[in-house]
This record gives C-alpha cells, sequence and structure tokens, in this order.
C-alpha cells in the first residue's frame, strides 16, 4: 500500500520547528487553525500566534505590517479565501513592495469536496501567479510541501504555497530536497512528456507507467514551482518529446497549463493539450466523484497523451 | 396577522429532525449553526414572509438572504418543508449533481436568491435586493441572517454603512449571536462586542431578543417592518447545537454531521420514537 501523507498535515509541525529556530516567525489565521494545522504553532507558541477572526483582508495587510518590521509572517487559511477574497490586499501591501510574507493556504482545488463551489479553489493559481514579485508553489506531496515550507522561510520575499485537505500518496523520501524554480524530472520520454503539479503528478506517473505498455515512451516532470517557471525543463521536454500534457487541478485557464502553452508557443511549439477544470464551478461531492466528474484522472491524462501523440503524427504528414 | 405559536414551534422541532437527518446522511456539513439558526428560519418562512413555493421567482415576494451560507442544512429544510421542491431532495445533500449544494447556490436550488458561502457577502447582496423592490415600489421586503463572527468581515460593516446610508427600511438583518465561531468563542477568537452598540452606532435600529423564543422572533419581525428611514438589525440570541443537548454551545459541532449513534439520540430528544 501507498503511504497516504496529507500536505496541510505536515504543516503544523514544520511551522513548530521553524518557530523553534527562529523568534521572527509569526503565524496568522482567519479562524480556520484546526483545518490549517496553525492550531499547532499556536499551541507551543501562543505569543506569536494571532487569530484574525474570519477577515482575510485584514490578515494579509496585517502580515504585510509584520514583514515590513522585520518578522516572518506565514498567513494561513483557506486557497481561495486567501488568494481570492484578499488578491488586492496581497497584490498591494506585500507583492509590490516584495514583503517577506508566507502565504500557506489549504484547501485547494476541488478536494475540498462536499463543501462545494464556493469553497473550492480552482483559479488560485491564476491569480498568484499573474502578481509580480510572487513565487508560486503546489507541492506533490506530504514531504516535499515540509522542505518547500522551510525553503520559503528562508527565502525573502512573497510566497504562496497551496496545500490540500486530501492525503496524497507519498511519492518523495522524508527528507527530500525542494529548489524554488526547479523542476523534478522523473522522467524523459520520446513520445510525450507530462508536465503536472499537486494531486496529479502520482497520477501523471501512474499514466505515463501504463503507458509504456501501449508502446509509449512518456516523460514525467513535477512542476511543483509554478512561478518562477522553470523555462529550461519545459523547452527540454518540448523537444526532447515533441508533444507536451499538463495536469492540475484547477482551472485550465490561468494555471500551470496556460504557463507552459506561453513558454512553448513563444519558443518551441509543440502539441499540448491541458488536463485540468474546464471553465466550470465546482460542485459538491466526495473527493473521488469530483476527480471523476471534472475529469482530474490517470485516465484523462493517458487520453491526453494519446491526442498529443496523435497531433504530432498529423504534423508530420503536413 | 395572530402568529399560532405552537404550530410554529412545532414546525421547528420537524426543521430540526429534518437538518439532522440531511446531516447523518450527507455524513459532513454545519450542525451547530443550522440548528441555532432554525427558530429564526422557522418564524421567517411559516408566518412572516410572503412567497409562492410553486411560483419561486413571484416578483413580489419577501426575499431571503442565509448570509451565513453553512447554515444551508436550515434553509434547505424550510424550503423543502415550504413546498419549493420535493422532500426527497433531503437524502441528496451534499452529494455529487444535487440541488442541495454544501452552500447555497442560486443557480440551482429554487428559492434560493444568492450565492452565500463565503462569509460577510449576504448583506451587500440583501441591500441591492432591498434597493430594487423601492425602486420598483414593490412592497417585498428582504432579510438576512449573519452570523456572529461572520460579522468578523470587513465587508459586513460596508454593507452596514450602505444600509443606513440608503435608509434601507425594508430590510431586516438577523444576528446569529450563538457566540462561537470556529477556532472557539468570539471572545477568544475576535471579540465583537459591544455589538448593540455597533449597530447602533453604524445608524441601524436595533432589537435584542432570545433567538429560540418563537413569540419574541415574531415580535421583533412585526416591530421592524414599522421602522421607517432605517434598517433594524434583530441582535438574537441564540445557541449553536440548540435543540440536541449534547451538541449545544460545543465549537466541535461547527463543521460535523452528527454521527449514526448522536443521530439516534438526538432523535430520542426530539421525540421521534
Ligand atoms: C470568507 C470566508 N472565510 C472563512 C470561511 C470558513 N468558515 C465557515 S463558517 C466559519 C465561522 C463562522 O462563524 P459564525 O458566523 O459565528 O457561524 P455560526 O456560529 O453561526 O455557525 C468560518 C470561518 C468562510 N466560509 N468564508
Ligand atoms: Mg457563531
Amino acid at each position: 500500500m501507498t503511504k497516504m501523507l496529507g500536505t496541510r498535515d505536515v504543516y503544523g509541525d514544520v511551522l513548530i520547528e521553524l518557530g523553534t529556530g527562529n523568534r521572527d516567525i509569526v503565524v496568522l489565521d482567519a479562524d480556520l487553525a484546526s483545518s490549517t494545522r496553525t492550531a499547532k504553532f499556536k499551541k507551543k507558541f501562543p505569543d506569536r500566534f494571532f487569530n484574525m477572526g474570519v477577515s482575510e483582508q485584514d490578515m494579509m495587510g496585517t502580515a504585510a505590517g509584520f514583514a515590513s518590521a522585520g518578522k516572518i509572517p506565514f498567513a494561513s487559511t483557506f486557497a481561495i479565501f486567501a488568494t481570492g477574497r484578499a488578491w488586492e490586499q496581497v497584490r498591494q501591501s506585500i507583492c509590490l513592495p516584495k514583503m517577506n510574507v508566507k502565504i500557506v493556504a489549504t484547501h485547494g482545488g476541488i478536494t475540498v469536496g462536499e463543501d462545494g463551489a464556493s469553497h473550492h479553489s480552482t483559479e488560485d493559481i491564476a491569480l498568484m501567479r499573474v502578481l509580480p514579485n510572487m513565487t508560486v508553489i503546489i507541492p506533490a506531496d506530504g514531504y516535499e510541501a515540509g522542505a518547500a515550507i522551510k525553503v520559503a522561510a528562508k527565502y525573502r520575499g512573497p510566497v504562496f504555497i497551496r496545500l490540500s485537505r486530501e492525503k496524497f500518496p507519498v511519492i518523495y523520501p522524508e527528507n527530500c530536497e525542494f529548489e524554488i524554480g526547479k523542476a523534478k524530472v522523473h522522467s524523459i520520454g520520446e513520445d510525450a512528456t507530462i508536465i503536472s503539479c499537486g494531486l496529479m503528478v502520482h497520477m501523471s506517473l501512474e499514466a505515463a507507467e501504463e503507458l509504456k505498455r501501449d508502446g509509449l515512451s512518456v516523460g514525467v516532470i513535477n512542476m511543483s514551482t509554478i512561478k518562477p517557471l522553470d523555462i529550461d525543463a519545459v523547452l527540454d521536454a518540448a523537444r526532447n518529446s515533441g508533444a507536451i500534457v499538463t495536469a492540475e487541478e484547477h482551472s485550465i485557464i490561468g494555471g500551470l497549463g496556460s504557463a507552459v502553452a506561453e513558454v512553448i508557443s513563444e519558443n518551441e511549439p509543440v502539441p499540448l493539450k491541458r488536463v485540468g477544470i474546464n471553465d466550470k464551478f465546482g460542485m459538491s461531492g466526495s473527493t473521488a466523484d469530483l476527480l471523476k466528474h471534472y475529469g482530474l484522472t490517470k485516465e484523462t491524462v493517458k487520453e491526453a497523451v494519446h491526442h498529443v501523440v496523435k497531433m504530432k503524427g498529423i504534423r508530420v504528414r503536413d | 396577522m395572530e402568529a399560532d405559536i405552537e404550530k410554529l414551534k412545532n414546525i421547528a422541532r420537524q426543521i430540526r429532525i429534518d437538518i439532522l437527518t440531511m446531516l447523518v446522511e450527507s455524513n459532513s456539513g454545519h450542525t451547530g449553526g443550522s440548528l441555532s439558526a432554525t427558530d429564526i428560519l422557522t418564524v421567517l418562512y411559516f408566518y412572516k414572509m410572503r412567497y409562492d413555493p410553486k411560483n419561486p421567482k413571484w416578483e413580489d415576494r419577501d426575499k431571503f438572504v442565509l448570509s451565513k451560507g453553512h447554515g444551508a442544512p436550515a434553509l434547505y429544510a424550510v424550503l423543502g418543508r415550504a413546498g419549493y421542491f420535493g422532500l426527497e431532495h433531503f437524502h441528496t445533500l451534499r452529494k455529487l449533481g444535487s440541488i442541495l449544494r454544501g452552500h447555497p447556490n442560486s443557480a440551482v436550488t429554487p428559492g434560493v436568491e444568492v450565492c452565500t458561502g463565503s462569509l460577510g457577502q449576504g448583506l451587500s447582496q440583501a441591500n441591492g435586493l432591498a434597493l430594487s423592490a423601492r425602486l420598483d415600489n414593490k412592497p417585498a421586503r428582504v432579510y438576512v441572517v449573519l452570523g456572529d463572527g461572520e460579522t468578523d468581515e470587513g465587508q459586513v460593516w460596508e454593507a452596514a454603512m450602505t444600509s443606513a446610508h440608503y435608509k434601507i427600511d425594508n430590510l431586516c438583518a438577523i444576528l446569529d449571536n450563538n457566540g462561537l465561531q470556529i477556532d472557539g468563542t468570539n471572545k477568544e477568537v475576535m471579540n465583537i462586542e459591544p455589538v448593540v452598540e455597533k449597530w447602533k452606532s453604524f445608524g441601524w435600529h436595533v432589537i435584542e431578543i432570545n433567538g429560540h423564543d418563537i413569540k419574541a422572533i415574531v415580535d421583533a419581525l412585526n416591530e421592524a417592518e414599522k421602522i421607517k428611514g432605517k434598517p433594524t438589525m434583530i441582535i438574537a440570541h441564540t445557541i449553536k447545537g440548540k435543540g440536541v443537548s449534547f451538541m449545544e454551545n460545543k465549537v466541535e459541532y461547527h463543521g460535523v454531521a452528527p454521527t449514526r449513534d448522536e443521530y439516534e439520540r438526538a432523535m430520542k430528544e426530539l421525540g421521534v420514537s
């Protein structure tokens, strides 16, 4: 059995570790401390924990103030409220002055489940990626999440890290490395490359394995930093395999798929298919039902690979 | 109109049963805040508001906004019992394809006027509904229920100024003042007191009541209708989880459904044999 670990479940412990070594770490939450796991930090360091109540905009502004005074604030709530409700505070108070604020948001994507569209976060990558000075990270498993949060604490500048409500299959070892802006290339494919992030990485790895049986050589890249994008990794993939599939738990508009499309269409045009949520709001439902309904499955990824490989053939015939 | 208090009490009891039945079947959702708002929603839908469930878009209808959208099970229970949709939908709460979403969605549920669930947005929408009724010379009144934790959101206070500034007197807000939010009591998380003085100073007519006293809710809603030139806020002192002893005033029951065992015990308390 694959080990399962929530990306949010590591967050509380990592915060305690960071807070133990550094008095400048402060944590803010907006009445969701038990869900985001910042409650762990609160218990250990009550003086450096600030519950802001249900007021995400105020939280982001306060975090900016902390950062301006030299602290390293971690601000947490659900992804849609961090990026949507407080977007302009993040833009104006945090990104414009390049404040050292770490926004670690849980409940990204549609695996939020039954709460439905109001709580799903399917536009957050687009919202954060468009902001100058912002770094955008979506870890693919719990251990990568832990590593990314620690690296973000050392990096100077605004960072958005998207975590999930669901538990993910573990891909990496506990002490795995993380470097901002560096893709993890799992394999190089001759026929196509799948570039994915978050929950879709393990599905992409499984899809590539199964596609081998169909005689296809498919590479897989975990693009855990969406911004700054590892352009070299994208262009290498385009050159090596001549076809790309992106997979993300986000709208196909504005997220990883768009970021990859921007790079390849300007530099190395090859067939591309984006797997993601097709410009729709989420419904309520169990995580499993929702992933299936919105086509976030390894089957959809496999179909997309077959599709781009076929497109390659058409291009060759031209 | 004379209110039949006993009848309303019975309906409220049925609404609580419906809420818990929906929640135990969906195995997810917000129990405490649905039960604290039950008596208020019951009086609104079965005494005060004018509407036609067979014609949900009737132009002269009164309108309701559940700004604390996570109380959706309470809203669905009153809408179902009022006849907006078949009771069989209760069994589909929060399931894929259901018209009963985790949070109210006017695009899919008959009788739901606006989309809520992201806290703090309902009063603004209610202002728009009420101003629109005034522009069109409609007799319609607009009611909105807010959570106390919800009033941490700045938008609530922006909207509160709008309501007073435009003298929106066909608007009545009710604060479900149960003293709890998610991470603890309002006092621990974010103090909202002095709540009566705050709303008064924002230009509202304020009435304070026990939000589980049906007669008091009836009287307050009737008083609100008579107030001209300003919006009315009914501060309803409530108990989160009201009606099920072991859920009352317990922060743990905010965002979880009852287990089967808890459900059976709750049904006993509500007199279901
Ligand atoms: C903008 C926004 N932030 C956070 C949440 C998550 N959330 C849901 S309910 C809740 C607490 C609300 O407390 P209160 O308004 O007092 O509700 P009640 O006690 O009546 O259930 C929070 C923080 C949300 N739904 N919307
Ligand atoms: Mg409350």
